[in-house]
């Protein structure tokens, strides 16, 4: 193992190994269990209500890892993202490994490269945790079969669960965006749980903004602009260009807000 | 001990170990390679020989260390100075480490030690000034020098919800020079050092003042050190470990590393240093080998006897300075003079001798008189 991936198996393992962690994992994969037991207890009458995938959970069991993701994803999501990015920097700070870790040494850009790592790592295996359990619990309570698009035609299993993996993977790049902001904010301050909940506002706020008519010139700019772009997955034919201007927008925020905290922590004076 | 005892005794060991060099102090500044000048302005300082800096190496040397004493200083900075907004935490100073030393970094708490240590590592950026480590400048060469550098800066940080081992392993994983299939090795070898191996398992949450201390200097022996900076080490360690990690600290410096000791306690510096630098609301007041400080606040014979003056002319006569008497009683500086040889000339000369004592130099008056205050907390 290289030094690099040593370093960033360190990273992961006490992002992994920490219970408040478990315990966060473990209340978004409840969602999709709780969506899929109310279901089952109480099919919903109500057909067609929009995208929240719930009415077509009874007819294909997949469809609650897509409703479970669409509930979670205004707020439990970047909630976890939140906690995990706010803590990279301001967590060593606050504990004191941080002045240890730049006298190991690290080097300050290769401690930010490495700690956003295990931030997309986090934003991934949440998105996909809470998609497994999904499709899991679904498949057991409701079974398989094709699946029916957003436009109406059918599909089979398998390109249904790839769909879904597609969905997952532009959910995980929207909260990749989170993990920018959290990294940033993480190397300003020497309170974690500040740098979490500052981050969080920032998300909820651009959804607050977003949902104010009279604000439309800047929504084009909001975080959570395309978020729901996810969507266009499901259509027949696939929404590329939507996908692709969600996906553009994402790494804009990444690439500003890493930038951002590189220029701010390369230069920062290390009193913690 | 007197300050007069140190220079033979001492001279005698380093003699022994087959230095190139003079009797008495050993290395001298010049021969060493070292530019006078730099000496010099440490001299303005007022302390007795203080332009000695990087002069010798004082006791217990090994050949292969004059060696390395004479390659120059570990640690060297040139009017290093940092400012938080208006207030000045390091004023210009001119920090020389020799390679090889116990440097004893003395000063009350708020007196810029911390803040210096801190400088040296490149965890804050210098307002002015520049200085180099292990023969490199700083922060420039951080990537070759750090790895070569323990440290412990203003007290132990480590994961609370990990165990002691296990936080070893993660700084060690963030080292990219080390080499991972013997960290374990490494980490427990460092644990059984410190005393803690018995209690590698345990969470640091639960660990007391004194074994999260342990730990921090754990830390610093995960590889090979060439300096060590270590930022009060036996703070919060009870008498027995502090007894342990002063021993700890006189090994490692036999092994040949440079240690730069930052602390505020006295009886520290005189037990392990071998030079010493005082700093005082963000000036280096003093710097200079502990023996050369020692010498800088002779001891004075004092003599109680109802004619002060009879005993003042002898102990002229026997070459004694700074003569001076009371109402019942006469002192001199006793210089190279033994004791016993005043006494027995005050008896031969029919001298009244009520008590005679040694005045032995107490470097906290010295340190008390550099610093202007107790030695408790810069303003």
């Amino acid at each position: 193992m290289s030094a690099a991936s040593r370093f960033l198996a360190s990273e992961l393992w006490l992002i992994f190994g920490r219970r408040r962690n478990w315990a966060g994992l473990a209340v978004l994969a409840v969602v999709p269990v709780i969506i899929a037991i109310a279901v089952k207890a109480s099919p919903p009458g109500r057909p067609g209500g929009g995208p929240d995938f719930i009415s077509s959970i009874t007819e294909n069991g997949m469809f609650v890892a897509l409703a479970a993701l669409a509930i979670e994803l205004p707020l439990f999501l970047p909630l976890a993202v939140a906690t995990i990015s706010g803590d990279a920097i301001a967590g060593e700070a606050n504990l004191g490994t941080l002045r240890y870790l730049l006298t190991v040494p690290v080097h300050r850009t290769r401690l930010l490269a490495v700690k956003y790592a295990a931030i997309v790592v986090f934003a991934v295996t949440a998105t996909l945790l809470v998609a497994v359990t999904g499709v899991v619990i679904g498949l057991a309570l409701f079974g398989g079969g094709e699946a029916t698009l957003l436009s109406g035609r059918q599909v089979s299993m398998g390109e249904g669960l790839l769909r879904l993996l597609g969905v997952c993977g532009y959910i995980a790049v929207c909260l990749c965006a989170v993990g920018a902001i959290g990294l940033f904010v993480s190397s300003l301050t020497e309170q974690p749980i500040g740098a979490a909940i500052a981050t969080l506002i920032l998300t909820m706020g651009s959804f607050i903004l977003h949902a104010i008519p009279e604000l439309e010139p800047i929504h084009p700019y909001l975080l959570t602009h395309l978020w729901l772009n996810f969507g266009d997955l499901l259509r027949d034919p696939v929404g590329w260009s939507d996908l692709r201007a969600g996906l553009l927008h994402a790494g804009a925020y990444i690439v500003v807000f890493c930038a951002a905290a590189w220029a701010r922590f390369g230069a920062k004076d290390i009193t913690s | 001990m007197s300050g007069s005892a140190v220079g033979p005794a001492e001279a005698d060991e380093a003699s022994a170990t087959t230095m190139p060099a003079s009797p008495g102090v050993v290395v001298d500044v010049d021969e060493a390679g070292v530019p006078l000048d730099r000496a010099a302005d440490v001299g303005e300082v007022g302390v007795p020989h203080a332009g000695r800096a990087g002069a010798g190496r004082v006791s217990g040397m090994s050949a292969s260390r004059a060696v390395e004493a004479s390659a120059g200083f570990a640690v060297e900075t040139f009017g290093l100075t940092k400012r938080f907004g208006r207030q000045v935490a390091v004023d210009s100073i001119d920090l020389a480490v020799p390679a090889g030393s116990v440097y004893g970094f003395l000063g009350p708490n708020g007196s810029g030690k911390t803040t210096t240590i801190r400088l040296l590592l490149g965890l804050i950026r210098p307002t002015a000034g520049r200085h180099s480590m292990l023969g490199e400048p700083m922060p420039r060469g951080a990537g070759r020098v750090l790895p070569r550098v323990g440290a412990l800066i203003e007290g132990p940080g480590f994961h609370t919800y990990l165990s002691g081992r296990d936080n070893l392993l993660r700084l060690d994983a963030a080292d990219r020079t080390a080499d991972r299939s013997t960290a374990r090795a490494r980490v427990d070898a460092a644990l059984e050092r410190v005393g803690l191996l018995a209690a590698a398992r345990k969470r640091y949450r639960a660990y007391s003042l004194g074994m999260r201390q342990r730990l921090a200097l754990a830390a610093t022996l995960l590889s090979p050190r060439d300096l060590l900076i270590l930022d009060e080490p036996t703070n919060g360690l009870d008498p027995q470990g502090t007894r342990e990690v002063r021993a700890l600290i006189s090994s490692l410096a036999r092994d040949g590393a440079t240690v730069l000791l930052s602390t505020h306690l006295l009886s520290e510096v005189e037990q392990i240093c071998t030079h010493v630098g005082v700093m005082h609301l963000g000036k280096l007041v003093a710097q200079a080998p502990l023996a050369e400080l020692r010498a800088g606040v002779a001891p004075r014979a004092a003599v109680e006897t109802s004619q002060p003056d009879e005993a003042a002319a002898v102990l002229r006569r026997l070459g004694l300075s700074d003569v001076d008497t009371a109402v019942d009683r006469a002192t001199g500086v006793l210089g190279d003079l033994a004791p016993e040889k005043v006494v027995e000339a005050l008896i031969h000369a029919r001298v009244p001798v009520r008590g005679f004592s040694v005045l032995a130099p107490d470097l906290e008056d010295l340190f008390v008189s550099l610093t202007g205050e107790g030695f408790h907390v810069s303003g």
